[in-house]
């Protein structure tokens, strides 16, 4: 197994992400809720750099118990990993796209080693 | 073993760079080889609205010209008629970014931004389209259409398409005016770059109406293709019912071309007007079986309704061009096989990016499709619009120098 160094601890803010590695092989590393995570830098989608784009949570529509719709809001505990290029969600925890799990972001381990970041490939 | 890390880079900074944003496209073009053939993408755009000031001084009208120059040409805010969502509040990253790109002053910004993206993609030539102009279709000052329409065209025959044989255009008819569109095409068919002439397909204008045919007349005259470019209104009595911008872009850019389409074969156009080439862009592929399907089972019972046809509509659909973008394409392979069947994909379907919009398509949406032979994806990807255009070829300097390598690597 390879190992490839990320960044000091602290470097990497909560939310915030890391690209690492070479071209055709790009790996976004991110820090939420505590935890690191890292995809692979390509979209099962056209290959777009997912772990580049926007950090938004699921959308929700609001029907009362009338059954009525009233509308909009955010669910804040499922934040999504959103691709750049044409806006495929993926839930950030599991890499997963929203819609189809079978569609899903590489995923690799991390691990944290004498305060610094390694991403494990 | 640990590496380093090859690059280290944080997204989501306030900066924008086109080669960047597209850095995996680069690789598939590289890990595909696209240097061994011509790629044309026949639907691109770019954003007028960042030269507006310059377009607006073609006006020749003063009034018109101050007027333009102070309104501008943006979008409009949430509660617009097209102040749509399309950027799905700043998802797609591209749309609020673009503007921070810095680019040469030597070079127009819109011919470097053209070639960085296309750079990046692989992609040789484009014909490109401006984005909010388009619309301007529904704009209910007929004068004002007529005026921005040859404000644009003139400007960019004057600063982009004189300047970079790699761009190409169809260019901006007025169809709410049926004089200017014939004098649109007789004043810029000659021009550098023009391969032929468009229609925004949210025009309210039946395509049979006589006063378009002396029109098509000079175009067919000129072996100049004739485009239906789609687009959407929220304007429409129909996508008014819509809530959701979802719902009015996938049925609006089928919709409104349907609608000429039909028109344009149930009018026996293709018998009138036989060598006059029709290119139908934007609409995705999945209309396309459906109507045949739909058009060919009611000619069959009254065909007298359409006496000039001498063959079903589907027969003259596949003798129709179409572009490919927004290929339908989740799950469902044996259905978009069918579908290039259908249509003839290996001869009339030209391969279209749409680049930078939100639904954009990758040459390897073509490249990477499993019922393909080489040869039908290169036709898609390049050959088709070539024929169809009688394009003189220029590749991307990029893909020459990797041929050049190549080349000298095999000779050892
Ligand atoms: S490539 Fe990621 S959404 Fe299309």
């Amino acid at each position: 197994m390879n190992e490839l160094y990320v960044c000091k601890v602290g470097e990497l803010d909560d939310g915030g992400v890391r690209i690492v590695g070479e071209p055709g092989h790009r790996i976004g590393v991110m820090l939420h809720d505590g935890e690191y995570l890292a995809y692979l830098n390509r979209c099962p989608h056209q290959g777009g750099p997912a772990c580049e784009g926007m950090r938004i949570p699921q959308v929700q529509d609001v029907i009362d118990e009338a059954g009525l719709f009233v509308g909009q809001r955010y669910d804040e505990s499922d934040l999504h990993i959103v691709c750049p290029w044409h806006g495929y969600e993926f839930h950030i925890k599991t890499g997963e796209h929203v819609c189809n799990s079978a569609v899903r972001l590489r995923k690799y381990a991390t691990v944290v080693r004498e305060g610094g970041i390694y991403v494990q490939y | 073993m640990t590496a380093t890390a090859g690059v280290f880079r944080e997204p989501l900074r306030k900066s924008f760079d086109t080669e960047e944003h597209l850095g995996n496209a680069y690789q598939q073009a590289l890990e595909r080889n696209y240097e061994d053939f011509l790629i044309v993408d026949v639907d691109s755009h770019h954003y007028e609205t960042e030269a507006f000031g310059e377009i607006a001084r073609y006006i020749e009208d003063p009034v018109l010209r101050d007027e333009a120059l102070y309104q501008g040409m943006a979008r409009g805010g949430v509660t617009s008629v097209d102040g749509s969502y399309q950027e799905m509040t700043g998802r797609v990253t591209r749309y609020p970014l673009r503007r921070h790109e810095a680019t040469p002053p030597t070079i127009h910004r819109d011919i470097t931004l053209m070639r960085r993206w296309m750079d990046a993609m692989g992609v040789d030539m484009a014909c490109m389209f401006p984005t909010p102009m388009l619309n301007i279709a529904t704009c209910p000052r007929v004068e004002v259409e007529v005026a921005l329409a040859r404000a644009y065209n003139r400007w960019l025959c004057d600063n982009i398409l004189s300047e970079e044989p790699r761009l190409t255009s169809m260019l901006y008819l007025p169809f709410n005016d049926p004089e200017s569109c014939y004098r649109m095409v007789e004043e810029f068919g000659d021009r550098k770059g023009v391969i032929g002439f468009m229609v925004t397909a949210t025009h309210y204008k039946s395509v049979q109406d006589n006063a378009f045919v002396k029109t098509y007349a000079a175009l067919q005259e000129r072996g100049l293709p004739l485009g239906f470019h789609a687009a959407y209104t929220w304007g429409d009595k129909s996508t008014a019912l819509m809530n959701r911008f979802i719902s009015v872009h996938a049925l609006g850019f089928v919709w409104h071309n349907m609608v000429h389409m039909t028109n344009w074969l149930m009018n026996g156009m293709p018998e009138r007007f036989p060598r006059l080439k029709t290119l139908w862009i934007e609409s995705g592929l999945a209309w396309v079986p459906f109507l045949m399907q739909r058009l060919d089972n009611e000619f069959m019972m009254r065909s007298s309704d359409a006496p000039l046809l001498k063959r079903k509509p589907s027969d003259y659909m596949r003798e129709m061009f179409y572009t490919s973008q927004p290929m339908e394409m989740v799950e469902n392979k044996e259905a978009l096989e069918l579908t290039f069947k259908m249509m003839k994909a290996e001869s009339q379907l030209l391969y279209s990016s749409d680049y930078p919009h939100w639904d954009m398509d990758l040459p390897s949406t073509i490249y990477d499709l499993p019922f393909l032979q080489e040869g039908q994806k290169r036709a898609i990807l390049g050959g088709n619009a070539q024929d169809l255009f009688k394009l003189d070829p220029h590749f991307a300097p990029w893909k020459l120098e990797r041929q050049k390598q190549r080349a000298m690597a095999a000779r050892g």
